[in-house]
């Protein structure tokens, strides 16, 4: 197992596996009458986040907590503007608190990768700008797996704005290695250049690839993203790309709906198909604690943070 | 756990039939100190304590036609020796598909040495419930307690050396039946 997790890109098939299983076994531990195991004790997770995230966050903060591990947040206001010397101060205040692990978000792809390298703790990456967001798509892949037994071989539709999308990035990177195979459908002005050469489908035409897919992961569409001009309006991106209901009646009935929230419920999905038997939306929040707490664990070991013994 | 150092194969305590006959004393045991049997459950404790507490539910079916609930554990999240060793160890799912309150727990192992696996199975099991009461059984007690821990049905007790590494093989993990003490050197 590697020190950190800053993406799935990095992750070795075998240590993402090891991540899935162990998640796994912690998921067993939500049906029991005390939810809480000791492994952690004395253990200081912190949650350094520099974007407003609650889901994330809290689900991490849960991870943490349920395995017995201190868990410390820490938000810094989104208006302040960060310069590189800030962050590495931050840094110093963090290995200063003691913290063996760090939980960071941040609007700027590769701080975690930078963070990494100054302080002594182990970095979970929990978003960084427009690159990855690999817990995101350990969870996601994890839902999958328990659905449908497993990822190779399975067809994944990822729908929406793939070019902002961390998400999108961890779930492609996640799901190849794993041997799925991964298309992708949206705006064209939202689908990078060059997505072919990291083994994606690039799909136009949704209705005609929705009766093939195993699982339909649709994006969050920003809606900032309409301002820049990147598609023309919400009703156009809706009856393009939107999981309506007559879109539903297109897919597998033993398909997987999913979505990784908070949803824009009218854009690019609909009430009706949130509330479809095919959608695993709020089991992705359940697991995404299970995952988080696999993580913590697999991390938490290792040399690097004996002190003395 | 695992030592890098040669393990020299030393004497073999138990064979097949010895085994045998220290599981089905054991369910009798087991019994005996109950009432009747009917509240018991058995627990084994990954990963060799889970064949022998299958095996000692079968035999206790054979003696008192009653079904007994066999329940698995995995004591890893519970562990007290995380920080002192590099690799975190693989987390595997505990199974106990009943409700441990209010019944006679037979927590089942194949080695009591330390006592160390034993209280963390036993943190383990409170935190799915409250059990009545809860009995240790092992196949091997060698002794070196490092907590006031003691088994209430052994199957064989082995004065061992520190330097000794006692080796439960059992036909459903390892493919063949025999306990054997190896030494380091």
């Amino acid at each position: 197992m590697q020190r950190d997790l800053l993406g799935l890109r990095q992750l070795e098939a075998k240590d993402m596996e090891l991540i899935l299983d162990t998640a796994e076994a912690c998921k067993q531990l939500f049906n029991r009458p005390v939810r809480k195991v000791p492994t952690l004790r004395g253990k200081v997770v912190v949650n350094l986040f520099y974007e407003p995230s609650t889901r994330t966050r809290t689900s991490f903060e849960m991870a943490g907590k349920w395995l017995s591990a201190d868990v410390v947040n820490i938000t810094v206001a989104a208006s302040s503007v960060v310069k590189g010397e800030s962050l590495k101060d931050t840094a110093r205040t963090v290995q200063a608190l003691g913290a063996d692990m760090v939980v960071i978000r941040h609007q700027a792809s590769g701080v975690p990768h930078l963070l990494a390298r100054t302080v002594d703790a182990a970095i979970i990456n929990a978003g960084d700008g427009t690159n990855e967001h690999p817990t995101q798509g350990l969870l996601d892949i994890f839902t999958i797996r328990q659905h449908l037994g497993q990822v190779a071989g399975k067809r994944v539709l990822i729908v929406g704005d793939i070019l902002h999308s961390r998400v999108a990035r961890s779930n492609i990177w996640g799901l190849t290695k794993l041997g799925a195979a991964v298309m992708v459908c949206g705006p064209p002005t939202l689908i990078p250049v060059g997505l072919e050469k990291l083994g994606v489908t690039v799909v136009e035409n949704l209705d005609e690839v929705l009766p093939l897919a195993d699982v339909v992961n649709v994006l969050r569409i920003q809606l900032e993203r309409q301002k820049a001009g990147m598609f023309p309006t919400l009703r156009e991106y809706t009856r393009r790309w939107g999981i309506t209901g007559e879109r539903l009646a297109l897919m597998r009935p033993d398909a997987l709906l999913m979505h990784p929230g908070p949803a824009n419920l009218g854009v690019e999905i609909s009430e009706e198909a949130t509330l479809d038997r095919r959608s695993v939306i709020r089991e992705q929040v359940t697991n995404g604690v299970a995952v988080r707490m696999a993580v913590l664990y697999l991390l938490s070991g290792g040399e690097r943070h004996e002190l003395a013994d | 756990m695992t030592d890098q150092r040669r393990l020299t194969f030393k004497a073999e305590i138990m064979d097949k039939a010895a085994i045998r006959r220290a599981l089905i004393r054991i369910a009798h045991e087991v019994l005996e100190s109950g009432r009747g049997g009917t509240d018991i459950a058995f627990v084994g404790i990954r990963t060799r304590g889970v064949p022998l507490a299958r095996r000692l539910a079968g035999f206790v079916a054979e003696i008192e036609g009653i079904q007994c609930p066999v329940g698995i554990l995995d004591i890893t999240l519970y562990r007290d020796d995380l920080t002192t060793i590099a690799q975190q160890p693989v987390v595997h799912k505990t199974e106990i598909p009943f409700d441990v309150t209010g019944k006679t727990i037979v927590l089942v192992d194949d080695v009591l040495y330390t006592g160390r696996t034993v209280r963390a199975a036993l943190d383990a099991l409170i935190d799915h419930g409250r059990p009545g009461r809860i009995r240790l059984a092992v196949l091997v007690d060698r002794g070196h307690r490092e907590l006031p821990i003691r088994a209430d049905f052994v199957g064989k007790n082995v004065p061992t050396s520190r330097q000794e590494v006692i080796e439960v093989r059992l036909a459903e993990v390892d493919g063949e039946e025999r306990v054997v003490i190896r030494e380091l050197g």
